[in-house]
């Protein structure tokens, strides 16, 4: 061990720098750094040769575009927008419904898909076969014609003259689903604070009852109490402010409707053909999750008289949840990329009004550069977000 | 080990290309003329199916009135007027492909406006169609104008002149309506058949092909009279290549001046024999126009022996014999009252 000493080797230098060669961390460095250098340096070449010929070429770049008014309309906008706005706020409308048709897009593959893959694993043989028969069929057409059959189904729905009423509520008919909404007033803000409340009360009854349980062994069923206190608390804040009950019922006019509220035939067909094909992968994710808990924890719940009810809510689910979240993640992620199909069926989202942007101003690089981006923060953070609950739901190791 | 080579080598050869490729894409005067001579063929950007400007025939021939003017192109570089391989490009597609050089020219419904000049890096050949915003609606709504269509749900394709133009004409008006904005033409013609869309607008002179070819009953369906906007198309070529440009123009007013000067598909062997200078000029007789063009001196001869004059394209595609049959309005020489103005060919 002495002997190795530099010091005494005779050519220390020499002798440290081949060390240094042959080191494992230093090895591993330099690779990354090259790595990085190559990867930088190919980017830098390539936007290089793209900013160099189009200007060569007298084609327009960079990104003052965005400041210039667009002029042109768009059919379903979330925030005020109108032909004299400028390009960046048009974009911004497409972003908003893109994150709106995933947001109602992922609630809907959730909730099918969680059903779907529980009756999956079923005992009862003709629901286990009807779930395994949709999971095949949706998650085996592709998903554009989903959207364009969904298109299609919509679209062939009766003329706005003919449209069929829902029980005076409203109408469904080829320019969407039209229904009665209540007219605004102040008291809704307040309605939804007393939801939000009531909501976060159920949550803490419902963490008293667990605790309860622990301790005791008693169960309180909390089902009842919590949907009182959820509807109960905005009833009483309605009632509060003296009941308003103005409702704003849609009625034909012209070449549609007016009053209520629309939910355009694209923005339906749209979601339904991405979630439908979602809730298909979803089902599978969940029935794996169900299937990887042991037996023996099912059997044991069983062995203790646990009613099947909780055995599913307090045994399966919590351990299957880990498995499921993490590829469920994915599909969140992928359901939110589907919805750039908009463009086959007129939905305004990001990708159809960027396209719009891009053939008015010729700019294609940076419209197609804007696009990249959001997509690519929108999916990150959906990934950190389910990040977050997959650490939530995983077993903790005491 | 040799397999991340071929991968390394591969991916470095791709980079290479992609910007060999890029800077191939520039233009210099004269560039294109010898690319198009060496391939032996015109890249020509069209419309994918548009009935009576450019579709696929029956036998998957292309056909229609922009088609043949990549024929009278190919005419007058090859004396072959079949020398054309199409690219069918969506609107999206087609700006892209210009500038990178995927095609030669385009002759795809673009309307020539100042932006796509200077912006885009285009440059226009004279308009060889004059048409405008047209609307298509259903017979029984009773709609007989444009003022009727307040509050109405209307199909249009993204990205298109269409788009601006209907949102200035409904502005003027203090009207609304609902844009319903689909890429995909058959998409797009289907919304407005199943009724989704109040009306369909597109060019006016696309439209009565539309009526004609996709709708279950076109006696249901009108056309709005009137044209709202001006949507002069013509063939759009890179900046930077003067001679390629000037070759592309030329080729335009020859169809023009051989209609003028009564030189057409039938009687052109015999106009060969006129001692109309002008007439002998045209047909590359006397003078050297096509080698001042880059190309034989009977150019123009073959581009009207092949494909024909302006009006032997315009009736072949929207004569009154055709599906899509259009009245020439504007589309006429200037002798008679229209727009077309062919430039000496001195």
């Amino acid at each position: 061990m002495i002997d190795a000493t530099p010091a005494r080797d005779g050519q220390p230098s020499a002798r440290r720098s081949k060390d240094l060669l042959y080191s494992e961390g230093f090895r591993a460095a330099a690779y990354q750094i090259a790595l990085a250098a190559a990867v930088v340096f190919v980017g830098l070449f390539l936007y290089q040769n793209v900013v160099e010929n189009l200007q060569r070429q007298n084609i327009a770049t960079g990104f003052g575009f965005l400041r210039e008014v667009s002029q042109f309309e768009i059919g379903e906008t979330l925030i005020n927008y109108s032909a004299r706005d400028t390009y960046a706020r048009a974009l911004l409308v497409g972003l908003l419904n893109t994150l709106s048709v995933s947001a109602a897009g992922i609630v809907l593959a959730t909730i099918i898909g969680f059903s779907v893959g529980i009756a999956r694993v079923s005992n009862n043989w003709l629901l286990q076969r009807i779930a395994t028969g949709y999971v095949e069929i949706v998650r085996n057409v592709p998903v554009i014609l989903q959207v364009i059959f969904w298109a299609a189904v919509t679209r062939n729905l009766p003329a706005p003259r003919q449209a069929l009423e829902l029980w005076g509520l409203g109408f469904l008919s080829n320019r969407g689903l039209t229904f009665a909404t209540p007219v605004a007033d102040p008291a809704h803000g307040w309605m939804f604070l007393a939801l939000v409340a009531g909501i976060a009360l159920a949550g803490i009854g419902d963490r008293w009852a667990r605790r309860h349980r622990e301790a005791t062994g008693k169960h309180v069923d909390m089902l009842w109490p919590s949907l009182a206190v959820v509807i109960g608390l905005p009833l009483v804040v309605w009632l509060a402010f003296g009941a308003p009950h103005l409702i704003s019922f849609p009625e034909r006019k012209g070449f549609s409707f007016v009053g209520g509220y629309t939910i355009s035939p694209e923005f339906v067909a749209l979601m339904t053909g991405i979630s439908l094909y979602a809730s298909g992968f979803i089902a599978e994710i969940v029935r794996a999750g169900i299937e990887a808990t042991p037996k023996g924890q099912v059997e044991a719940a069983r062995s203790i008289a646990l009613r099947p009810r909780f055995i599913m809510r307090y045994v399966v689910l919590p351990q299957a949840l880990r498995v499921i979240v993490p590829p469920l993640t994915s599909q969140y992620v992928s359901l939110i990329k589907n919805s750039s199909i908009a463009v086959v069926v007129g939905y305004p989202d990001l990708v159809n009004i960027g396209n719009t942007v891009m053939n008015q101003t010729g700019q294609a690089v940076e419209a197609i550069a804007v696009m990249m981006t959001v997509y690519l923060i929108i999916s990150v953070v959906t990934s950190l977000l389910m990040n977050t609950y997959n650490r939530l739901v995983a077993i903790k190791e005491r | 080990m040799t397999i991340l080579k071929a991968v390394i080598r591969s991916v470095l050869a791709g980079v290479v290309a992609g910007a060999l490729g890029a800077s191939a894409a520039q233009a210099n005067s004269g560039d294109t003329l010898a690319a198009v001579k060496a391939r032996g063929e015109v890249l020509c950007g069209v419309h994918p199916a548009r009935h009576g400007f450019a579709a696929p025939d029956s036998q998957g021939k292309w056909s229609g009135f922009e088609v043949d003017f990549c024929h009278a192109v190919a005419a007058a570089i090859f004396g072959d007027a079949s020398k054309v391989r199409f690219v069918a490009l969506s609107s999206q597609q087609r700006f892209p492909a210009i500038q990178s050089g995927e095609v030669d020219v385009l002759a795809r419904n673009v309307t020539a406006t100042l932006s796509r000049d200077t912006a885009l890096g285009l440059n226009f050949s004279p308009p060889i169609f004059y048409t405008g915003t047209g609307f298509l609606v259903r017979k029984d709504d009773g709609i007989t104008k444009v003022e009727d269509l307040d509050g109405a749900a209307i199909c249009m394709a993204p990205g298109s002149t269409t788009e601006r133009n209907v949102a200035q004409i409904f502005a003027a008006r203090g009207m609304k309506y609902t844009p319903v904005v689909i890429e995909n033409n058959k998409q797009l013609v289907d919304a407005y058949v199943t009724g989704r869309c109040d009306a369909l607008t597109k060019d006016k002179a696309a439209l009565p092909g539309v009526r004609a070819v996709d709708t279950e009953n076109p006696a249901d369906h009108v056309l709005l009279p009137g044209i709202y906007s001006k949507e002069p198309l013509a063939m759009a070529v890179r900046q930077g290549d003067d001679q390629w440009y000037d070759l592309i123009k030329w080729v335009v007013y020859a169809t023009f001046n051989a209609e003028e000067m009564g030189v057409g598909q039938a009687n052109v062997d015999e106009m060969k024999a006129s001692t109309d200078p002008d007439v002998q000029t045209l047909l590359g007789v006397i003078g050297d126009n096509g080698t001042k063009l880059g190309v034989g001196n009977t150019w123009a001869y073959d581009i009207v022996k092949q494909v024909g004059n302006y009006k032997d394209i315009y009736m072949r595609h929207f004569g009154p014999d055709s599906p899509v049959a259009l009245d020439r309005d504007q589309n006429v020489l200037w002798t008679e009252g229209g727009l077309l103005y062919g430039l000496p060919m001195q």
